[in-house]
């Protein structure tokens, strides 16, 4: 049998951790990010490292996924073409609420470099984000502070929240 | 030392000028210099018209009317050309009213390459290679794609980079390069309809653009505030966890690190 030590001078000498029900849910929710297995340039070659053993994304409880269903977070990682823009929204679409998008790499910030005719100026412009993650490409462990970040913003937020429309751009 | 150019508002101006296609030009050789080319080029000559040959860079060149394009390949096919590894179209419609399309050859066996080329007038259709050369397929649909030029009997005349509904062939000189009105809203258009594009705006073109009093678009690090607030100029508190923590996650200040002076 596990012994707890009892602090006796804490919590009211129990061993119990008071808590709210929205925190205990965020906490859950927050430690279980499921990612959407999709990549669509260079940075995801770095987010596959970031999911991979030497950075593991799995101790974040971040797992990837392989339909929009079962995931949680979307990361575009990459350049969105203009032709492709419509199935981007279309898996943002298909994931279930409560849902969160982290925009990976200046292509997908604003366009990066590719200022030209058929590249979406930034992924804002069709779904909404929650964190945009600078550079070209991001290291693993920025991907990581990424996450770290979402975590804390989805602790924030309330468990029974109403989805509050997401503004665009 | 290049002409000196006015920089300002330079996004809005037209890109193309003439100074950038001012061809670099290569040394020609005549083809009786080689004999390899040359005897491929007396096998060519029985079969179509050719209207000029050189030797440029090591390669040969032939120029053919554009309507013998079909029999000008067969007649390399059957000189031992046997892999056509790319062929395009460039964009002469300002000098020349038309296009000029190469088909780059390769023979293995007499590891030499050649080039076939043809003027196509602007708004004539080509004669599809594909029968010929299994690889023209997809090579003919990027140039539709790219310059419009249409491909008769060819299998699957469609787009093959751009969006089924894209209007504009990108790669013509006259294209703009941050795309015209459908090209910049295409998204936006295709995804929520025309009558959204005011809630999101036009695109941002300008790269290096930031607003530091703007909260709504920009956070600014360490002065973070809600989005829409007043931009604040006292910073703001740069911790990662949470005040009183969280359960099971412990914080580790920089007080409490230990540092190893050598490995245990």
């Amino acid at each position: 049998m596990a012994q707890h030590q009892v602090e006796y001078l804490n919590s009211g000498g129990l061993p119990i951790a008071l808590t709210s029900v929205d925190k205990l849910v965020q906490w859950g929710r927050s430690n279980s990010v499921w990612a959407l297995s999709y990549g669509l340039a260079c940075c995801a070659i770095e987010m596959m490292a970031a999911g991979g053993s030497r950075y593991d994304f799995d101790r974040f409880g971040t797992i990837f996924r392989a339909s929009p269903r079962h995931s949680d977070v979307m990361i575009i990682a990459g350049t969105l073409t203009k032709k492709h823009a419509e199935f981007t929204r279309r898996l943002y679409d298909q994931m279930a609420e409560p849902k969160w998008v982290i925009s990976m790499g200046s292509c997908a910030n604003t366009g990066g470099m590719f200022n030209t005719y058929s590249t979406v100026q930034g992924v804002d412009r069709i779904i909404p984000v929650d964190i945009y993650l600078p550079g070209c490409a991001p290291r693993p462990e920025t991907l990581q502070y990424a996450l770290m970040l979402l975590q804390k913003k989805i602790r924030r937020q309330g468990a029974n929240r109403k989805q509050a429309l997401k503004r665009l751009v | 030392m290049r002409r000196y150019q006015d920089k300002h508002n330079v996004q809005k101006q037209a890109y193309y000028t003439d100074r950038f296609n001012v061809q670099p030009s290569l040394p020609r050789f005549e083809v009786t210099e080689d004999s390899l080319f040359n005897a491929t080029l007396l096998h060519v000559k029985g079969l179509v018209d050719v209207l000029e040959a050189y030797v440029e860079a090591g390669q040969l060149v032939v120029w053919v009317a554009p309507k013998a394009n079909v029999s000008a390949l067969k007649a390399f096919k059957t000189a031992g050309y046997e892999n056509l590894s790319e062929m395009s179209a460039v964009d002469f419609i300002a000098q020349k009213g038309g296009f000029e399309v190469f088909y780059q050859l390769l023979s293995m066996e007499k590891h030499e390459r050649a080039r076939v080329k043809c003027f196509v007038p602007q708004g004539e259709t080509l004669h599809s290679v594909t029968e010929v050369y299994k690889s023209a397929n997809w090579s003919e649909r990027e140039m539709y794609d790219m310059f419009g030029i249409l491909l008769e009997n060819h299998p699957y005349m469609k787009r093959l980079l751009m969006p089924d509904d894209w209007q504009g062939h990108p790669l013509l000189k006259t294209y703009p390069l941050q795309g015209d009105e459908a090209a910049q809203w295409y998204e936006i258009d295709t995804i929520f309809g025309k009558e959204y594009r005011e809630v999101v705006g036009p695109e941002n073109r300008d790269p290096a653009r930031v607003d530091a009093r703007n909260t709504v678009d920009f956070s600014r690090i360490g002065h973070e505030v809600e989005s829409g607030a007043p931009y604040s100029a006292t910073p703001t508190a740069q911790e990662y966890q949470e005040k009183g923590g969280i359960a099971v996650v412990s914080k580790i200040t920089k007080e409490k690190a230990k540092t190893l002076k050598e490995r245990p």
